[in-house]
């Protein structure tokens, strides 16, 4: 007698309440074995594979790739082939049952009449239900209900009523894009950010990197414009130590910094990232290629580890990659200073005395203008365009 | 130290004095040992994938440093393990069910430490290595010739507990054996953050007659701790034993251990694997044959049939048996407590 047979999505860390699903491995139909990979999914934790707990075949796939998908949901089923002897079902641990004829308990509606909120006039609901409401976005006053207090089920039905306005879809806000809200958010409103914009010709700068390009030193190591950039902000901080520090709120102190751990903002598959080369003004220029190349390389395979997202200390981001001029970047929490840069496009531009077709590009540079002065920040900002104008000259007399 | 070692990568065996005992016998006897753990461990890792176990910590990799000295001891040798320590308690007979209700969340423990001269995971770092000092302090005073055998990883020995433990146990003289798994990685911190001088030279500071031993090497450990342990149980006083290993897996289910360590690492490790390595030796003497190999499969796929099976049929415990574990006389606020939970409980119905 074939059975079908629920998985239900576990709790495969220790309290976690959902996870995203990233890539099924099996399809409707499949014939499956026990501890055989079903789906990958990303936790908040780690991106985990699922094994089977059946013999059978995949009978229905119940989520989405990208969905993401509360723990104890059912995400698949599969058929098997018996009746479930010895791999059958009973319950799982997270709280449900992944047998067919797993009995449900509900909450048996109590006789008296509704009675009002008391106490600190919140309706009443139990710390669980109270959390699940806020998940869903639902505000507790307006759930009807009898008897004491508010039930699931009353959530549930409440939910039911209102369904989501036509034109807009709703996306629980977590992972990445959680960590990145918190961060710029903290970063705004904490730091009075100002920011200067410079344009320069960058014509010198992309001569150089073909220049380089050939260069037996850097065979084997990609040189882009990005590399004489990090170069000119480290030498920018080398002029201007005073630009190097941090906000020391807690303490009432500045800390001037003196190791350069160079942030580099990379659009990656899970979202924005800021992993930083340690110690970039201590290596050579072929060293910050070689450093740049696979920082920017293990970030796009989602392979940085957290220890290379901390300790930056300034922060390059590259908004030319998407095709647009200038940005007002936002400061990576606890640092000092973000260089944007802008796309770099040829333009007419004043050169010697005539209008001439130049590879242009607009630098934006943020600070924490309780750290840095106009004065300061725009010397920073100037010495950055110097340096990209003629990197040849200004690095030899650097 | 120069690490010891009796059987290389490719299962060829060195020549010292411990091989001449080496045989067919033991090792067959060892490496089923190491693959039954191995399997008891990755089915366990499924159910957990499953949603049936709340957690669980491989001992992937670690086989032969917990087989080679849970078998070089007495069974009635006192052990006190950390929590990773599969492979030594099947050795002592504890069953999957077992080794599974705790990290089901459905018993506090398993089995009963007495019956298996086995105490309970202790997942309090460190902690069981004073435990065991303790205990063996008494066996001093009973006047037996029982040993204590505790293990603990290298995350563990930078705690307070296991420095103490070291300490006391060699001012007292008490017949103790620290075993240290040093897997490499105390979750994402490596050894080399871990501490500045190796473990076993740390020991010899204490007063422990310390041995830096190949873990991934069964015979090795085996022989190593044998020697241990004879020297304690001849009242020479404490002894460490640092075996060289590697945690394979994550720290946890919980943990992604990609995020902190290398795919190359992880392949360095896998040549040294515990298992190949001791199977190298049984093909090269020509120590197994077919038969051996496929009733080994079939009891190791058996096992793996019933580590589900039991595991699904742990009973769930009795949610108001919470109250009875609190106070052993009761109290107003715990009688409170259950009354209340029995009605809110009572407010369910049956679908």
């Amino acid at each position: 007698m074939p059975t079908t047979e629920t998985f239900r999505l576990p709790d495969v860390g220790e309290g976690l309440t959902e996870a995203d699903i990233l890539t099924w491995h099996v399809a409707v139909g499949d014939a499956v074995t026990v501890n055989r990979t079903l789906v990958e999914v990303e936790t908040a934790k780690a991106a985990v594979e699922l094994p089977c707990p059946f013999d059978g075949t995949v009978a229905e796939i119940l989520v989405g790739e990208g969905d993401t998908v509360a723990v104890g949901s059912p995400i698949v089923t599969i058929t098997t082939a018996t009746e479930p002897a010895e791999e059958g079902s009973g319950d799982v641990l997270v709280g449900y049952g992944t047998s067919a004829s797993a009995t449900r308990r509900r909450r048996r509606r109590a006789p008296e009449p509704a009675t009002p909120a008391v106490g600190n006039g919140r309706p009443p609901a139990t710390p669980p239900v109270r959390k699940m409401a806020k998940d869903a976005g639902v505000d507790l006053a307006e759930v009807a209900y009898e008897g004491e207090r508010i039930s699931r089920e009353d959530v549930r039905r409440h939910l039911e009523q209102e369904p989501e306005p036509a034109g807009e879809t709703r996306e629980r806000i977590a992972g990445v894009r959680k960590a990145t809200a918190a961060a710029v958010t903290t970063s705004a409103f904490t730091a009075p950010h100002v920011t200067e914009f410079l344009t320069v010709d960058a014509t010198e700068t992309m001569a150089t990197v073909a220049v380089l390009k050939e260069h037996p030193a850097f065979a084997g190591v990609r040189v882009t414009p990005l590399l004489l950039v990090a170069r000119a902000v480290l030498s920018a901080i080398r002029h201007h130590p005073e630009v190097h520090a941090r906000w020391d709120e807690a303490n009432q102190e500045i800390v001037r910094l003196r190791t350069v751990n160079l942030g580099i903002a990379a659009a990656t598959p899970r979202g924005l990232i800021v992993p930083n080369v340690p110690d970039a003004g201590s290596l050579t220029l072929v060293g910050l290629a070689r450093a740049l190349e696979e920082l920017t390389t293990t970030a796009r395979e989602g392979r940085t580890t957290p220890e290379r997202m901390r300790g930056g200390t300034v922060t390059i981001t590259n908004v030319g990659v998407f095709g647009v001029d200038a940005a007002t970047p936002i400061l990576n929490p606890g640092e000092s200073a973000i260089l944007g840069v802008g796309r770099i496009a040829r333009r007419p531009w004043e050169y010697h005395g005539e209008v001439a077709l130049r590879e242009v590009t607009t630098l934006s540079l943020s600070f924490d203008h309780r750290l840095v002065d106009g004065e300061l920040g725009s010397r920073v900002l100037a010495r950055i365009g110097a340096v990209l104008s003629d990197p040849a000259r200004e690095l030899l007399l650097d | 130290m120069e690490t010891y070692r009796l059987l290389d990568p490719d299962g060829t065996l060195r020549d010292d004095p411990a091989a001449e005992h080496v045989d067919a016998e033991l090792c067959r006897a060892l490496y089923r040992d190491m693959v039954l753990a191995r399997r008891l461990d990755s089915e366990a890792y499924n159910l957990q994938r499953q949603g049936e176990l709340g957690l669980w910590l491989q001992c992937l990799g670690q086989e032969a440093a917990q087989v080679g000295s849970i078998r070089a001891i007495r069974d009635d040798d006192q052990v006190f393990p950390s929590y990773r320590d599969h492979a030594a308690a099947m050795c002592r007979g504890i069953t999957a069910e077992a080794l599974l209700a705790q990290w089901r969340g459905v018993r506090q423990s398993g089995w009963d430490p007495a019956e298996h001269h086995f105490g309970i995971y202790t997942l309090v770092l460190a902690a069981q290595l004073l435990h065991a000092v303790g205990y063996a302090m008494g066996v001093a005073r009973d006047g037996t010739d029982e040993i204590v055998l505790t293990y603990f990883g290298d995350g563990s020995s930078s705690e307070g507990e296991a420095n103490e433990a070291f300490n006391w146990a060699a001012t007292v003289h008490a017949p103790v054996l620290f075993f240290c798994q040093n897997n490499q990685w105390a979750i994402s911190t490596p050894t080399s953050a871990q501490f500045g001088a190796p473990l076993h030279r740390r020991a010899e500071g204490f007063g422990l007659a310390a041995q830096l031993v190949d873990g991934n090497d069964v015979l090795a450990v085996r022989a190593a701790t044998q020697r241990a342990a004879e020297a304690v149980r001849r009242g020479e006083g404490p002894a460490l034993i640092e075996a060289t290993t590697y945690r394979m897996a994550g720290h946890s289910t919980s943990d992604d251990p990609t995020r902190y360590r290398s795919e190359a690492e992880l392949d360095h490790w896998r040549t040294l694997d515990p298992i190949d390595r001791l199977r190298r030796l049984l093909e090269r003497e020509q120590w197994t044959d077919e038969a051996f190999v496929a009733d080994l499969d079939a009891e190791a796929d058996a096992l793996g049939t019933e580590v589900r099976r039991v595991c699904r049929a742990l009973p769930d415990p009795d949610p108001a048996a919470m109250f009875a574990h609190v106070l052993p006389t009761g109290s107003p606020t715990v009688d409170h407590q259950r009354e209340a939970y029995a009605a809110y409980s009572a407010s369910f119905e049956e679908d």
